[in-house]
């Protein structure tokens, strides 16, 4: 398992403040998601592919996460022309493209990719411990940060317990096949994992408690807000605003 | 005046629900300030469980702790104890949680109350301290078992604890880790409690030794270990301990 793939490129985005890059992300996605008309889907979208070049990320990376995505609007392609009432465009045999179902996928493979784009330049670029701290300090609901935090740090902890216990089927020639042996035992593996995990969580928390745990993350880096996430924050809520004036614009000559 | 010894049992009794035989039997133990207690004995004997009704993690069904004299049985009077004394665990994973190893290790310091300037000088001290310092920025999880183990050890030393309770330290080590550890526990001089079936880590780390089965402490088999902790080093044929 790999993570933070883009967490590690150093570049002026990576090093802002995390706070900053959730609200902006969120600003800017909020918008690209409630967009109806084409000129502010595709503004989104140079947005964010200019958000994706400031991060300096590997493209070929960028590309596959993004096909990955794709995968699932394939299927709009699929469903949408065919499904849509509206003008028919063209016929294939004896199947009618609708034109506003064209339309509709195109638009929706838009906001996608830029909202996708916009999560890859600004989210993906903090690391998870970051992104968690972040989110305690906008004061979400701190178990569920903790949930996220924790689950980041054992998720590999609780894969290699698995793993182990594979292994351990495996060496005594285990093969999985389509009937009950099969069933039960992997039923066993999940089963076995969770309650591991179960353990493995109440021994963390007995360790943690040792170290004067009360419940209470205290942060190490007094993080302060400096030049540069004023300057970002002041400039994507400009960006935010001009794509609201494109879409009202839009909407109205529409 | 001779000052109160640093824990004393007295009759401690635990056995999980459930359970038709106690985990604990009416034990009696003290352990003096620098005193150095080997506490050996089989798996399942207790050893584990003595540590966590003492570290106040388990509620013993009957007996007393005194923590310098003083009994404890509420929560607020771990607290104290859990300043004083620290705890490894057996598993390093259990230890570090925290994404970066220097955050982990100044964990402690910001939960007693440290700001986090100040918390991160102590931890930066203690991994210089134990030749860790290249670690600190690198993630807890890909580290390997050994720095896990000494990494752990830092993030209990960096809340400056007068006494250690090391729970099978040596299991899963390399040699070279192994007496590495040996070499660190030497170094720091403070009193402690090692709990291992490990004979040799316990000959070369513990002054007083005692053993420990079916939820009782026994005396330790004190020539056996003797034999092992003057006989090796200075033989004609030097060898490696640990590694049998």
């Amino acid at each position: 398992m790999k993570f933070e793939t883009f967490s590690t490129t150093s570049s002026f985005i990576q090093r802002l403040d995390a706070r900053i890059k959730l609200l902006s992300s969120l600003a800017l996605i909020v918008v690209i998601s409630l967009c109806r008309t084409f000129p502010t889907a595709s503004a989104g979208l140079t947005v964010a592919i200019v958000l994706v070049l400031t991060a300096k990320l590997e493209p070929w990376l960028v590309f596959r996460r993004l096909m990955l995505v794709n995968g699932f609007v394939l299927f709009l392609w699929f469903t949408l022309p065919l499904t849509y009432p509206g003008e028919t465009a063209f016929n294939l045999g004896p199947l009618g493209i609708s034109r506003e179902g064209i339309a509709l996928a195109a638009l929706i493979s838009i906001k996608t990719n830029a909202a996708v784009l916009v999560l890859i330049s600004l989210i993906a670029t903090s690391s998870v411990a970051a992104l968690g701290q972040a989110l305690v300090q906008l004061k979400m609901p701190i178990k569920l940060c903790l949930l996220l935090l924790f689950s980041y740090r054992y998720i590999f902890v609780i894969h290699q317990e698995y793993l182990r216990l594979v292994r351990a089927a495996r060496l005594r020639c285990f093969k999985a096949g389509t009937n009950m042996h099969t069933y039960r035992t992997t039923g066993y593996l999940f089963g076995m994992t969770l309650v591991k995990s179960h353990h493995r969580a109440h021994r963390v928390r007995q360790a943690m408690v040792l170290r004067g745990f009360q419940g209470q993350f205290r942060s190490l880096c007094e993080s302060q807000l400096g030049k540069n996430e004023v300057g970002f924050s002041l400039l994507i809520l400009t960006v935010v605003a001009a794509l609201i004036t494109v879409e009202i614009i839009s909407r109205f000559q529409s | 005046m001779i000052a109160p010894p640093l824990i004393e049992l007295e009759s401690l009794s635990f056995s999980y629900t459930g359970s038709q035989s106690p985990v604990l039997d009416r034990i009696n133990l003290t352990l003096q300030h620098q005193q150095q207690l080997g506490l050996i004995g089989p798996n399942g004997c207790g050893k584990t469980t003595l540590f966590h009704c003492i570290m106040g993690l388990l509620k013993p069904q009957s007996g007393s702790i005194r923590f310098k004299g003083n009994e404890i049985s509420e929560v607020e009077d771990f607290f104290t104890l859990r300043k004083e004394i620290g705890m490894l665990f057996q598993d390093a994973d259990d230890q570090l949680f925290s994404p970066t190893v220097i955050e982990d290790v100044a964990f402690g310091p910001l939960n007693l109350g440290a700001r986090p300037k100040a918390a991160l000088e102590v931890a930066h001290k203690t991994l210089t301290d134990l030749g860790l310092d290249h670690l600190e920025d690198r993630v807890t999880h890909h580290l390997s078992g050994g720095e896990k183990k000494l990494v752990s050890l830092a993030t209990i030393l960096s809340m400056q604890p007068r006494a250690l309770f090391l729970d099978e330290p040596t299991n899963n080590l390399d040699p070279e880790t192994r007496e590495r550890l040996i070499d660190i526990i030497a170094r720091l001089g403070l009193g402690f409690i090692i709990i291992s079936h490990d004979y040799d880590f316990l000959a070369a780390t513990c002054v007083d030794l005692a053993g420990m089965e079916a939820g009782r402490i026994v005396p330790a088999d004190h020539s056996a270990l003797h034999t092992h902790h003057h006989v090796h080093p200075h033989g004609t044929h030097p060898h490696k301990h640990g590694d049998h």
